[in-house]
């Protein structure tokens, strides 16, 4: 820890790379598959630093061995993932994904597929995708670059990632590798490691009240009286890493704009 | 040998309403495109598409031909939602099969190993299960006892999908670096069409790429038909990426029934010859636009 890079100089954008990073640590020689962008800055940002041993996709079909800019090529393949390979890799187990969610409730179910009723939705999006897959075989995150009450909701109209309540419903089958690990937002970090395995937060960004969070989502959150702790800053390493090497065009602030002190 | 060279629309007057149609590719991303437009042209409808959906969802969707669609999800990658594919679950078009990735890709080797079903772990606690009814779950029958998905094989009446090179026999090539699903999709389907950016005779096919390149076998192809830029708007690599110009075009025009009605006219009321000139002269345009 050092001070030179000082929270006042820290965007909100990066203390949210540096909470996704934080998803890989330790997580050894695994694929580290993000969804979105500072996901995808995270993982490479672990990758170069606390975490080399992670693998990382071009977002396409190859094994990067570099860690490329999001959306540039690789220089290096150190091997070939075609959707096929992905998705049975999902069931060996040895993948850390951080999915998005347009929906996500207090026990974790995602809904990335539509809302309103499934028969003819009122905003149809996406579709399950790989959500039902992954939350069953893998250890799966959740990146929501808008915390609102519109995304952090008391119910899921679609479960497409399964949460710690149905998996517990569905039997041993379906927890046997269930791992919902976190959420991070652009308001916190939030996590399941409570006795009845909803959500509570395990840190906010800094300049985020609990009272802010709160208001910014749709049911009780644990831990939202209290000590909350702050999430860590990036340290100077870090920061130069993120903005000159991997984030040089400034893609992060895209994602999470940059707010006022 | 049996020369299987087609046009696109030979395969289509092969086809029937009401049939369950695979579509190869994946999203945005080498679709049968030229095939899809032959359908378009044609009177078929009623049909069950099974497709990682991109614009073939969606341009079938628009065009009203689809009663039930079975997918994992539909998108353009560079624009996350498909318009059409959008409008029409919003107004209850068409039926929907929802699958996981896994679940659909499963489905489609089960169909190919001529298997009823494949277990998977995707499903359970999922509302997959609870919005198809119709999947059940299989117990092991070892000690472990584990209850799985017992996903069903997604047999198709026929499977339509787009390659780098074929040759006239049927053996069909990738060069770019994902097959997809489309060698599955050959193998599910009773009858199978494969287009392709050339033809080309076998010495050209070992020449382009290592065996490993060559995808489909011509023992599950029933047709092959010469289709340059056959992928177009999505992407072909490495022959070609997706036309994100002509896409986003497609997009703006999709969110207004006016605007959808003119690009139907301007791209889509000729033959395939028609479609590529109509793409030459946006591209003139729209590169005129950015000089």
């Amino acid at each position: 820890m050092t001070a030179e890079a000082g929270p006042m100089t820290v965007t909100r954008a990066e203390y949210c790379v540096v909470a996704c990073a934080e998803a890989w640590r330790g997580a050894g020689e695994v694929l580290a598959s993000p969804m979105g962008t500072v996901p995808a800055l995270g993982a490479r940002l672990a990758k170069l630093t606390f975490s080399p041993d992670l693998l990382l996709t071009d977002g396409e079909a190859l094994l990067v061995g570099d860690a490329p800019e999001p959306g540039n090529g690789a220089a290096v393949a150190e091997g070939w993932l075609p959707y096929r390979r992905h998705l049975a890799l999902v069931a060996t187990g040895r993948r850390h994904v951080m999915m998005g969610a347009s929906q996500i409730d207090r026990y974790g179910n995602q809904n990335i597929s539509c809302v309103g009723d499934w028969a003819r939705p009122s905003r149809q999006l996406l579709g399950v995708r790989g959500a039902p897959v992954n939350t069953l075989n893998n250890p799966t995150s959740y990146w929501v670059p808008r915390h609102s009450p519109r995304t952090f909701v008391a119910r899921v109209d679609m479960v497409c990632g399964v949460g710690y309540d149905r998996a517990a419903a569905a039997g041993p089958s379906a927890t046997r590798y269930h791992d919902v690990r976190e959420v991070v937002s652009n308001l916190g970090v939030f996590d399941f490691d409570t006795p009845d395995r909803t959500m509570r937060i395990r840190s906010l960004h800094p300049g985020v009240r609990p009272a802010d969070v709160r208001e910014a989502t749709g049911f009780p959150l644990r831990g939202a009286d209290g000590g909350v702790p702050e999430t860590r800053a990036p340290d100077p390493a870090e920061l130069r890493l993120l903005r000159e090497v991997l984030d040089p065009g400034g893609l992060r602030d895209r994602e999470v704009p940059p707010c006022g002190p | 040998m049996s020369d299987k060279t087609m046009t696109a629309d030979g395969v289509v007057a092969r086809l029937a309403s009401g049939m369950t149609i695979g579509i190869g590719g994946w999203g945005s991303r080498r679709k049968p495109m030229a095939l899809v437009r032959a359908l378009l042209r044609s009177p078929l409808t009623d049909l069950t598409i099974v497709s990682c959906g991109g614009p073939d969802v969606g341009l079938l969707a628009a065009a009203g031909r689809i009663r039930r669609l079975v997918t994992p999800f539909v998108t353009l990658d560079s624009v996350p939602l498909e318009p059409h594919f959008r409008a029409a679950r919003e107004r209850g078009a068409f039926a929907l099969t929802e699958l996981d990735e896994a679940m659909f890709m499963w489905g489609l080797t089960a169909a190919g190993q001529r298997l009823p079903f494949l277990p998977v772990r995707a499903g359970p606690g999922s509302d997959v299960m609870r919005v198809n009814p119709h999947i059940r779950t299989v117990t092991s029958p070892y000690a472990d006892g584990e209850e799985l998905a017992a996903v069903p094989a997604l047999r198709l009446d026929a499977a339509l999908v787009h390659l780098n090179r074929a040759d006239a026999r049927g053996n069909g090539q990738y060069l770019g670096p994902d097959p997809y699903f489309d060698d599955l999709f050959c193998e599910a389907a009773d009858a199978a069409y494969v287009s392709c950016e050339r033809i080309v005779d076998g010495a050209e096919l070992s020449r382009a790429g290592g065996p490993q390149t060559l995808l489909v076998s011509r023992m599950f192809v029933s047709g092959v038909v010469e289709a340059p830029h056959g992928a177009h708007f999505t992407s072909c690599a490495p022959d070609y990426g997706r036309d994100e110009a002509f896409q986003r075009a497609y997009v703006r025009a999709a969110a207004e029934p006016d605007a959808w009605a003119a690009f139907a006219k301007r791209f889509l009321s000729g033959d395939e010859d028609d479609y590529r000139a109509a793409v030459a002269a946006f591209a003139e345009e729209t590169a005129g636009e950015h000089a």
